[in-house]
């Protein structure tokens, strides 16, 4: 049922490698968050990593089998929804709680 | 199970190749905007089939549904926020790429006054929509 030592190899191979590339392109994503030469740069390349995130806990629970982790990439999911309203909003108006 | 495992590493595959386009596209891309636009789209189709490999592998239960409604809340979210960051870039006056404008305000008014002509009568909105209108864009452009 679960992604456990039962699977062929080329399927712990693809997530091993999937999770290597997915961690490598954070890295690459964060280039532009330090480079970004505006703010909404940076805000959409930290929209981009935390996608990014997304993708790596779902890939977590493919490699370990632990459906828990899937719940995560739901939360990680939300909590990046919502910094980034709260970005966009305080960029225009300087304040997001009134 | 190889079939099983055959779709999942497919799906693993797709989502890894719809990551990294998103993210060179944003590496590469010259503007606040492009970059927008590179980086939701492939990132969402990307998230999206790596969610459901997830669902493949974890079957129509408990964690197979959650995967599913990540991607619905994905599909959802995304375009969402890339909306508003757009927006507020060019409120703080992030300027556009060459021949690029922002939707004229004319265009909209205009769009407002047709649907308003013809939902009412042609001759009592003839002196009082122009105006109403203009200065209610204007307003908005100001807020």
């Amino acid at each position: 049922m679960t992604a456990t030592s039962s699977d062929p190899v080329f399927l712990e191979v693809a997530i091993d490698a999937a999770l290597v590339l997915v961690g490598v392109l954070c890295v690459l994503c964060s280039y532009r968050v330090i480079r970004g030469p505006t703010i909404p740069d940076r805000v959409v390349a930290l929209d981009a990593i935390a996608t990014n995130v997304v993708a790596i806990a779902v890939l977590f629970a493919l490699q370990t089998g632990r459906g828990l982790f899937v719940t995560v990439s739901l939360v990680l999911a939300i909590i990046g929804f919502i910094a980034t309203v709260a970005v966009a909003k305080f960029v225009i108006e300087g304040e997001v709680i009134e | 199970m190889v079939v099983r495992a055959a779709v999942i590493t497919a799906l693993i595959v797709v989502g890894s190749f719809f990551l990294t386009v998103g993210t060179i596209g944003l590496l590469r891309l010259p503007n606040v905007y492009n970059r927008m636009h590179a980086t939701s789209k492939p990132t969402t189709l990307g998230t999206a089939a790596i969610f459901l490999a997830g669902f493949v592998s974890f079957g129509p239960g408990s964690e197979g549904l959650t995967a599913l409604i990540g991607i619905i809340f994905l599909l959802l979210t995304v375009p969402t926020g890339a909306h508003m960051i757009a927006r507020s870039a060019e409120r703080i006056g992030v300027p556009f790429l060459g021949s690029v404008t922002w939707p004229d305000e004319s265009a909209v008014r205009d769009a407002t006054r047709d649907a308003e002509e013809r939902s009412t009568p042609a001759s009592e909105m003839e002196t009082d929509s122009d105006s109403d209108s203009k200065s209610e864009t204007d307003d908005h452009r100001n807020e």
